[in-house]
């Protein structure tokens, strides 16, 4: 998606960032699919390349360095669930990065508005593969309380594919938590090579 | 603590600063005609004893039959405060910015404008704060759907 050109005026901008949100919704009408169907689909890989996607997930599921990205209040409690009390460390997660082509884990943390869709969109093509996606809190997963506004995305999943949903409004550092050890266990089952 | 000042006496000065402006006025407030409000905040802002010289707030209301811009005033000198509202035709809403005497109030207008489309003439940009240009009504009026 093309943000603007140099010798665009403010008010040809402000028109143009209008028109890709337009199409944006328009095109948004419908969830993407959660990118789950290889989970069941079965072993069929040799043990060799078993052994080394084991390697692999070993080190990646240790090492999942989160995007810091907060869009509303549930930004509080992920800061919380990577702080002493909660100490996200443990996880070798503590590791905020502050771009998305340094992160592994885009933790979506609060309302997302169609305004601020094509930033969140645009993050999430910056990182690199493999990438996974938390969807935290009540509004990230469907739009919450304000499901049916004029401005909130109904779901995260419209925009970008969501691996793992923590319910709550604000899920506590725990729920988090939790959600993260669910995304682990599914690191752990991805085959060599994947590509999904 | 802030003090309130009297909403009939403000109304009285104001009288008196710039005629026929004033509408109403009750124990919190003054109620001033839409095309007046410039003047009527010059005047609170400039004349000594008052010297309102804060903008705390700036917001609309929607009450079908009209629409309400309200301006919270503080003076920071005397630490007195007082509610200054007017009311605008619902069909073509237009009161006179006060950006020139607050800068605080340039978003807070372009905020007015955006959930109520009231037109603020003299804004250096009126344009949408929240929502994206090409979005169709104005989400905080009553007959929004």
């Amino acid at each position: 998606m093309e943000i603007g050109k140099p010798d665009l005026s403010l008010r040809e901008f402000d028109l143009e960032e209008g028109r890709q949100i337009e199409e944006l919704i328009a095109r948004s009408q419908q969830p993407i699919k959660d990118p789950d169907e290889w989970l069941d689909s079965g072993l069929r890989q040799n043990v060799f390349m078993t052994s080394i996607a084991k390697v692999l997930n070993w080190g990646r599921h240790y090492s999942t360095w989160p995007f810091g990205s907060g869009l509303a209040c549930c930004a509080m409690e992920m800061v919380a669930t990577a702080s002493s009390r909660f100490d996200i460390t443990r996880f070798g997660m503590d590791v905020f990065r502050a771009s998305p082509r340094q992160a592994d884990l885009f933790i979506v943390a609060g309302t997302l508005t169609w305004k601020m869709a094509p930033a969140v969109r645009r993050l999430y093509d910056q990182m690199a593969e493999p990438k996974w996606v938390i969807a935290m809190g009540a509004c990230a997963i469907s739009g919450g309380t304000f499901a049916h506004s004029y401005s909130v995305v109904p779901g995260v999943n419209r925009i970008i594919p969501v691996d793992v949903y923590v319910p709550g409004c604000p899920p506590r550092p725990e729920a988090l938590i939790y959600g993260v050890m669910m995304l682990h266990k599914k690191i752990d089952k991805r085959r060599f090579r994947q590509q999904d | 603590m802030t003090k309130p000042l009297i909403g009939q006496e403000i109304a009285r000065q104001i009288s008196g600063g710039v005629p026929q402006s004033v509408v109403d006025s009750g124990q919190s407030w003054v109620l001033v005609q839409p095309e007046s409000v410039l003047q009527v905040a010059r005047y609170l802002k400039t004349t000594p004893g008052l010297e309102f010289d804060y903008l705390t707030c700036l917001t609309g209301t929607d009450y079908l039959d009209y629409i309400e811009v309200v301006y919270i005033l503080t003076s920071m000198k005397h630490n007195h405060s007082v509610v200054l509202k007017t009311r605008c035709n619902r069909e073509k809403p237009e009161v006179p910015s006060v950006v020139e005497l607050w800068r605080g109030a340039d978003f807070q207008e372009r905020e007015v404008y955006d959930l109520l489309g009231v037109k603020f003439a003299g804004h250096p940009n009126m344009k949408r704060l929240f929502l994206w240009e090409g979005f169709k009504g104005h989400p905080l009026r009553r007959d929004y759907l």
